[in-house]
């Protein structure tokens, strides 16, 4: 069969058709695909909250706005047999060496740090993708860290956390997220532990 | 201060080149001689700039408006294809100079995915970048890349008079070269 | 040329990475690991053989000054498939294969063989050539991806092989440069051998 002639109609027509089918496919895609990624955030996000609070049987989300940047933080208030164990705190930092950072913080009733698990990060791979449970136990010394009587800052800068070798911007923008969940914690304590009923 | 941190992290620290990765083709490709470098340097300028206005402006008024932000790949790299077009065909009338200069540079930038990808990493929602600072971003980034090709050309002609082994030669060597230019820009890293 | 031949050319001969120096950018940006080099080429396999069946099928009735646009358009619907379909069912490769999954789009490996072999030959050599090159390049990142978390991790697809931190260069930029200039020269010398 001999190639269709480059004549205007022609290609007006050739890119029309093929620009519907392949917005017609994907949009079709994209619904089929549209739930799967829900869940898979949705089971991401449960995944984080067991691993930084104790064992619980309900959740409750509530959210405030930190004292320091604009994006409301997500509290995960875990009850269990309806007595509040732990708020689990979805925190962020723009301190990273590329992008934002997002980690869930587990605090106990008093603010004490239960557990920290890394949620996202683009941070450069060998150094700073330390801060992920899987690749170094680096973040397994904030578990019973108790920032009002320890500092939450990297020793370089003072603080009582160890930083990360060759990975400082990392370490310190971490500890900037889990010292914003905490600040908001402690801010809105009375709030939390009214709405979990004490 | 804001738009000359974001330009010297995109020049020496998330170098486009050296430290993602993007726009390697062209590094590889036309960085044999200084000249050419730097007409490559100059078309990606262009480009990346205009680009990142007309991306940015759809993405946010466009695809997130009517939630079809999953055409994101496929309009971006329409509108750079026929951005490259129009260019080719505007600087040919206006001015033939200017032309002459980029214009066997201009089909080639398509397939550059230094261009496609500092599109799309300008309206990453983790930047929050507003129409300057994205512009602002993108330049950086056409900086980022002019400055390593143009040192890598540099060091290339000189390679070819140096006595490389047989197997190292070309290719190879290039990118062993590369790779200790990554290295000295890794020293960049504490910068900002 | 015999299907087996074109099939195994982008192994050795042909390889998109070690000799055409195609898609290198993927090839650096995602081979910190082997599991990430494989996870990669089979993404660009699935795009290079589902837009060359594509392209052979309707290359008779695309006008030839419009073929470039309408086979980018292929190509880039295909990759959004995969984009979709990687953060629904593999969230965390999704994650650390990050901007270079719509970059796909933008491979040179892709484009050129839609328009050097897809758009000439037949359906059926075109999924061999498709298959062929997108495994040669998986071939070659995963090949890649496994020196760099060797030498650099000590680990090979996450199983530990020896104690120790390994070199972190070549887990960094640096190491993504020169292991690939070595395996390319490597390369050379087995085609020379096969020659």
């Amino acid at each position: 069969m001999a190639k269709k002639e480059s004549t205007f109609l022609n290609m007006v027509l050739t890119l029309v058709i093929v620009a519907a089918a392949a917005s017609f496919t994907l949009a079709t895609v994209y619904n089929l695909t549209k739930e799967p990624i829900e869940r898979a955030r949705e089971a991401a996000r449960q995944a984080a909250i067991s691993m930084v609070l104790p064992e619980f049987d309900e959740l409750q989300t509530l959210s405030f706005i930190p004292a320091t940047g604009s994006e409301p933080l997500e509290f995960n208030l875990g009850f269990k047999n309806n007595e509040l164990v732990g708020v689990a705190v979805a925190t962020y930092t723009s301190m990273g060496y590329s992008g934002v950072i997002r980690a869930m913080v587990g605090f106990d009733l008093d603010g004490r740090i239960i557990d920290v698990v890394h949620l996202s990060h683009t941070e450069t791979p060998g150094l700073g993708d330390k801060i992920e449970k899987g690749k170094s136990d680096w973040s397994d010394q904030f578990a019973g860290f108790d920032p009002s009587a320890s500092v939450l800052r990297v020793r370089n800068d003072g603080g009582d956390v160890d930083g990360i070798t060759a990975a400082t911007i990392t370490a310190r923008a971490y500890c900037d997220a889990i010292d914003r969940a905490w600040q908001t914690f402690m801010a809105n304590r009375e709030t939390v532990l009214k709405e979990g009923g004490e | 201060m804001e738009y000359i941190v974001i330009i010297i992290g995109a020049v020496f620290v998330n170098n486009i080149v050296l430290a993602q990765f993007l726009g390697i083709c062209p590094y590889l490709g036309v960085s044999a001689k200084v000249s050419t470098s730097v007409g490559m340097s100059g078309a990606v300028m262009f480009v990346m700039t205009l680009a990142t206005i007309v991306t940015f402006l759809i993405y946010n008024y466009i695809l997130i408006p009517f939630d079809i932000t999953y055409l994101q790949t496929i309009s971006y790299i329409l509108v750079v294809a026929s951005l490259v077009q129009m260019v080719e065909i505007i600087l040919k009338k206006v001015s033939p100079a200017l032309y002459q200069a980029l214009g066997i540079f201009l089909p080639l930038i398509v397939t550059n995915c230094a261009i496609l990808g500092v599109t799309i990493l300008a309206v990453r929602e983790d930047y929050g970048f507003h129409l300057l600072e994205a512009v602002v971003f993108a330049i950086g980034n056409a900086l980022g890349f002019a400055l390593t090709i143009v040192l890598f050309a540099g060091i290339r002609e000189h390679l070819d008079l140096m006595d490389v082994p047989k197997g190292m030669r070309g290719a190879p060597a290039a990118l062993v070269v590369a790779g200790i230019l990554a290295l000295a820009f890794m020293g960049f890293a504490n910068l900002v | 040329m015999g299907q087996l031949q074109n099939f195994s050319k982008g192994f050795i001969r042909e390889n998109p990475v070690f000799v055409l120096l195609l898609g290198l950018c993927p090839a650096l940006g995602v081979t910190t690991s082997a599991f990430n080099g494989l996870g990669m080429g089979l993404a660009t396999t699935f795009v290079l053989v589902s837009s060359n069946i594509v392209v052979s099928l309707i290359k008779n009735y695309i006008p030839s000054k419009v073929r470039i646009p309408s086979f980018i358009v292929v190509i880039a619907s295909f990759v959004t498939i995969v984009d979709l379909v990687m953060e629904a069912y593999m969230p965390a490769l999704f994650d650390s294969l990050g901007l270079f999954i719509p970059l796909i789009v933008v491979n040179c490996l892709v484009m050129g063989r839609a328009e050097a072999f897809a758009s000439k030959n037949n359906t059926f050599s075109a999924i061999v050539d498709g298959l062929g090159m997108g495994l040669g390049f998986a071939f070659a990142l995963t090949l890649l991806g496994g020196l760099r978390e060797i030498l650099g991790a000590g680990e090979f697809f996450g199983l530990s092989l020896f104690a120790g931190d390994g070199m972190l260069v070549f887990v960094l930029a640096p190491g993504a440069f020169i292991g690939l200039g070595y395996l390319v020269a490597l390369n050379n010398i087995v085609k020379k051998k096969l020659d």
